[in-house]
């Protein structure tokens, strides 16, 4: 009894408190949500901005004839950036050559051969620290390895530079991709005769495959749009390329070298450059997230 | 009737002939091997690309030793050496670009994860943060040239005029700088942040949170009090990452960032960092110059492989998947 009479003053004005408080963390909670809705609509004016840019400087330039003409000379009209086109292709073909098959045997070793074992560990720390290497290292180790001991700087260069950036890339989503197959699709293969190798290239690969296939066309449309790996292996050329022992043009470093010059030709077509680039990695982005999400 | 007259193998002989086990078991030898040959290869190649870099830089590591890193002259017309200034540009461009993101990231992570949106238009914008880190960076200079210099310029110049006195906007913004450097370094590392934040909010035990709504706990009061402290190591983890990418990122920087070794407090002054000049000077480099650049590789190696490292260990207590929105 006394203490209830104790606590009933009191106990009025702390209930109108805390409805008080109540409601001031109620509006407290609503205007975080609008905040952070705020914030993610800010993070994306940009990617707005850059595309919107690209398509209203780069495609309003666009010609056919640019897909096959070479790089016009400074203060020159006309050109295009045919030599780059390829040079970005071969680039791109020679890194995929490189990577794909090396990526997929280390992640093959790491998921059907040593899983959970301690030699997988280092490997695939190794891999994500190899994923962490600023792009620009893998050139400056191409250079020293190949550039500087051979003299020359060659499509082959910029190809391996890039295929070194595709790697960690490729055996990581080669990796998830594994360990996504059932264990049981293998253990009814294995308990057919199949060996371990025939269990692999005909049941686990092929159900995989799909979601390994994003993975390559992510690493390929990244490595499309690298610049700094190339820029002293690959280099740059005005004309197109003879032998993959030459230096080659590519469409990223077309755009690096044409984006601060004082001719507005040629600023152009760094803008041009950029759209045609930008819709190659779109679209390989577009339909990688496509065949992702169906084989889902 | 067909299965019953079909010859039966003779008792004692495995159906398939000999020679063809003996060969497909040569080539399941053959094919573990090569697995375990790539996949070392590609440690070696780990190991190979540091050796390699720092061999290279011997010959300028003999010639300036430790006083390399604290020399602020950058000459190659006089041959002198001194990586300061460019540790100093890498370490703050990164470091302002950090400060941008990591909020912006955080904010977007939590707005993705808590379910503000149906689940269509959430994937929707998942995506389109993904695509923000599938632009090239060539592309983002070109567009930092464009777009974010003529927007940072006047204001840097208004802040230089009226608050001057402070040593953060002590210089006059002539373009090129810090600020619009580190402005578009922050948009191409926010999708890591936003990324990696996100998947460790998802590790929040549902219960923990219906728990607390059930007790009258508002959306921010379990977001504040329960999912951010739970996911903090994993943002922590996040934000070190970024920062590493940060650091070596290249091309939006070269272009940006003004190419000036000279030290100064100002945010709008131009500078240079390991990354980008490493990309304007190695197609001309000769001499000993080629070895200062070696020596700055392998400067910016040890500082983002270490920082990566640790980014590692740190998500990789956390448990959170750590490649997907």
């Amino acid at each position: 009894m006394n203490a209830a009479t104790k606590i009933h003053p009191t106990a009025a004005p702390r209930a109108m408190d805390l409805s008080r408080k109540l409601r001031w963390r109620s509006i407290f909670s609503r205007g975080m949500d609008g905040l952070v809705a705020l914030m993610t609509l800010a993070a994306l004016v940009p990617l707005v901005s850059v595309i919107y840019m690209v398509i209203s400087k780069g495609a309003g330039n666009f010609r056919w004839s640019m897909l096959w003409q070479l790089p016009p000379a400074a203060g020159m009209d006309g050109g295009g950036f045919g030599n780059a086109l390829v040079g970005t292709l071969l680039l791109v073909s020679i890194g995929a050559l490189v990577s794909v098959p090396i990526g997929v045997l280390t992640a093959i070793f790491l998921t059907e051969y040593s899983l959970g074992s301690k030699s997988a560990r280092i490997i695939r720390f190794c891999a994500k620290i190899l994923s962490g290497l600023p792009s620009i290292l893998a050139g400056v180790f191409i250079f020293g390895v190949l550039v500087a001991t051979t003299h020359s700087f060659s499509v082959l260069a910029g190809g391996l530079a890039l295929g070194i950036l595709m790697l960690p890339i490729i055996i990581l989503a080669t990796e998830e991709a594994l360990l996504r197959v059932p264990r049981f699709l293998r253990e009814a293969s294995l308990a057919l005769g199949a060996n371990r190798t025939q269990t692999v290239l005909h049941i686990t690969l092929p159900a995989a495959a799909s979601t390994i296939i994003t993975g390559v066309m992510l690493a390929v449309a990244r490595a499309a749009g690298e610049t700094a790996p190339i820029i002293f292996t690959a280099l740059f050329t005005s004309y197109w390329i003879g032998s993959l022992r030459e230096p080659t043009a590519s469409m990223a470093v077309l755009i690096y070298n044409f984006s601060s010059v004082p001719y507005d030709n040629l600023v152009n077509m760094a803008w041009t450059a950029s759209f045609v680039l930008i819709l190659i990695v779109l679209v390989t982005n577009i339909v990688s997230h496509v065949v992702a999400n169906r084989s889902k | 009737m067909q299965t019953a007259t079909a010859p039966l193998p003779t008792p004692g002989t495995p159906w398939v002939g000999n020679k063809r086990a003996q060969r497909s078991k040569l080539f399941d030898s053959f094919f573990s091997k090569s697995t375990f040959l790539a996949s070392w290869g590609t440690v070696a190649l780990l190991l190979w690309i540091a050796l390699e870099v720092g061999y290279a830089a011997l010959p300028a590591m003999r010639q300036f030793g430790f006083g390399f890193i604290i020399g602020t002259q950058w000459d190659p017309t006089s041959d002198q050496y001194g990586a300061l200034p460019l540790i100093y540009g890498t370490l703050v461009s990164a470091g302002l670009a950090l400060l941008i993101a990591t909020p912006l990231g955080v904010a977007i992570a939590i707005f993705l994860t808590e379910d503000y949106l149906p689940l269509k238009l959430r994937s929707f914008c998942k995506f389109l943060v993904e695509l923000l880190a599938a632009i090239p960076s060539v592309i983002y200079g070109l567009w930092g040239i464009y777009v974010v210099i003529p927007i940072t310029t006047p204001l840097g110049n208004w802040l230089n005029a009226h608050f001057g006195w402070i040593p953060l906007f002590s210089t006059h913004s002539s373009g090129p700088g810090f600020l619009p450097a580190a402005f578009v370094l922050a948009i191409m590392i926010l999708p890591t942040i936003a990324a990696l934040s996100s998947s460790s909010l998802k590790t929040t035990p549902m219960n923990l949170k219906e728990g607390a709504a059930a007790l009258g706990a508002t959306r921010w009061d379990v977001i504040l009090q329960i999912s951010l402290p739970i996911a903090a190591s994993g943002i922590i983890g996040a934000a070190v990452l970024a920062l590493g990418r940060a650091m070596g990122e290249t091309m939006a920087l070269a272009m940006l960032i003004g190419n000036n070794t000279q030290i100064s407090p100002s945010i709008f002054a131009p500078a240079n960092t390991i990354a980008s000049l490493l990309a304007n000077s190695f197609g001309e480099a000769t001499g000993l110059e080629v070895a200062a650049l070696m020596y700055l590789s392998f400067i910016l190696m040890a500082l983002t492989l270490g920082i990566n490292a640790v980014a590692e260990v740190i998500l990789d207590r956390t448990g959170a998947s750590t490649r997907h929105l």
